[in-house]
């Protein structure tokens, strides 16, 4: 098998165009669904509303506990015998964003628990509201702390966005796997795909680094 | 000005004094930290709680301040119950609202200041006042430079707390909760946490708020100068029961319990 320049040419904007307009925007959905649901769900734990938070908790484990493909499969393909019928892209975003949304909660726990208790027993004393303790004390706090943590997962969910290859959403792993079988060549498709990853995954996870060192520091 | 105790404006503290510690007990599992204490304390007094660590006196400031729930008895302040409410006659539970309500009248600072981190000096000084008192962000700034002024701190007010002393982080949280205008200040060892050569412009801050305003305050401290020159009434605490009491001429000039003797002299040998 020889690499044969002329046919990697002709595929790589291809590729390249499935990767930022299919494969990024995904992940950056499915980021915000992870960091406000997840936001959402750390709140509730924290809280420790009867019923409400322990039943969130369960979820969270659930969720954790179970893959990705096999939660695709069940939302794309069962769901729909009940009647909810959702798009493969829709399918893909709620999944990753879902599953992360657990993650981040962790994340967001550790970052609430990293709050020193007097910052809390000040917030007491000036006898100020739930709702500004949360937005003006705790969580500003907080990010700064868990910001590098969310982006590892974030770089990390970029990568289990070709799983959404198992319900026929178009993104660049789907793509070379097409060109592949229409041209009888994989070793160009296959392998600028994961040139593009780690053209991607390999700065983005520095920045983290640099961003962790600055943030500890600042 | 001092708050005459006959007020009739603050009819409720007549009959009774401000604040009124009723058979209080707090334990914490099988430790009991304070037990069945009464304390009697008059509006605009001063009142310096000493004895040795681990003696509750700071416990009593944090129950007053809502921060540790009461195992029994009653905290009364200005003539209405701390940790409870009235149903009909019979005082139940308070909940978050009634403490929510009780708290804006107390302020405390605390031995290591507790600044929010995030936010400006200035926003320190002014977050509580519109968030929990609904003041005018105009109002509060205008309030929160005057504070700053008066603990020598205008112009550090864009600063954020790390880049400030100790001595000067503890004086913005001085000016934090007196922002909220709390008729009762509680000072938990506000000076163990600063080098020796900061100590002084805290004291002298508190000095002249103890001097200049009828505001209730009860201290828990280790500088004896400090509680000689302030206080009305100095407490003696050991294990959870107060061991003397009286003008802090009388406790630290002829104290008469052999703890305080023996508390006093360990104190101040150094």
């Amino acid at each position: 098998m020889i690499w044969d320049w002329q046919f990697a040419r002709e595929i790589f904007p291809i590729l390249l165009r499935a990767f930022l307009q299919v494969s990024l925007v995904i992940t950056v959905l499915a980021t915000l669904l992870a960091a406000a649901l997840g936001l959402v769900m750390a709140v509730i734990r924290y809280s420790k509303v009867p019923v409400v938070s322990p039943t969130t908790s369960g979820f969270l484990q659930f969720i954790r506990a179970t893959p990705i493909p096999v939660q695709l499969f069940f939302v794309f393909y069962v769901l729909p015998d009940i009647g909810v019928l959702i798009s493969a892209v829709v399918t893909g975003v709620l999944v990753l964003g879902i599953h992360y949304a657990s993650y981040f909660a962790e994340v967001y726990r550790g970052g609430i628990e990293s709050i020193p208790k007097g910052q809390w027993e000040a917030c007491t004393a000036l006898s100020l509201p739930v709702r500004t303790i949360w937005q003006r004390v705790v969580l500003p706090q907080a990010v700064r702390k868990i910001l590098p943590s969310l982006g590892n997962y974030v770089i990390s969910m970029a990568k289990e966005v070709p799983f959404l290859l198992f319900i026929s959403v178009p993104e660049m792993v789907a793509q070379a796997k097409d060109i592949g079988g229409a041209s009888f060549r994989y070793l160009e498709p296959f392998t600028i795909c994961g040139v593009i990853y780690l053209a991607f995954s390999y700065p983005a996870s520095v920045l983290m680094r640099k961003l962790e060192i600055r943030l500890e520091t600042a | 000005m001092k708050q005459l105790k006959d007020d009739p404006v603050n009819g409720a503290s007549t009959d009774r004094p401000f604040i009124h510690f009723d058979k209080v007990v707090k334990r914490y599992g099988e430790l009991t930290v304070l037990d069945h204490l009464d304390i009697d304390i008059a509006a605009g007094e001063k009142v310096t709680l000493i004895g040795p660590s681990g003696s509750g006196k700071t416990t009593i400031l944090r129950l007053l301040m809502t921060l540790e729930s009461l195992t029994e008895g009653y905290i009364w302040v200005d003539g209405k119950p701390l940790w409870h409410k009235y149903n009909g006659t019979e005082l139940v539970p308070a909940d978050q609202k009634h403490l929510r309500e009780m708290r804006k009248q107390i302020g405390m600072v605390f031995q290591h200041f507790n600044l929010f981190p995030n936010m400006t000096v200035l926003q320190n000084v002014i977050e509580a006042p519109i968030r929990s008192l609904g003041q005018s962000r105009d109002l509060a700034v205008a309030r929160a430079k005057e504070l700053l002024n008066h603990v020598g701190l205008s112009a550090k007010e864009d600063a954020h707390p790390n880049q400030l002393s100790g001595g000067q982080q503890q004086r913005v949280a001085i000016a934090r909760a007196l922002a909220m205008s709390p008729r009762v200040l509680l000072l938990d060892e506000v000076t163990s946490a600063l080098d020796p050569e900061l100590v002084a412009g805290v004291l002298a801050v508190l000095r002249e708020l103890a001097e200049t305003t009828d505001i209730t305050m009860l201290c828990v401290t280790h500088e004896m100068g400090f509680a000689r020159d302030v206080s009305d009434r100095v407490m003696m605490f050991d294990k959870g029961q107060i061991v003397e009491e009286g003008p802090p001429r009388q406790i630290f000039e002829a104290p008469e319990h052999d703890r305080t003797k023996g508390f006093l002299s360990a104190v101040l040998a150094h």
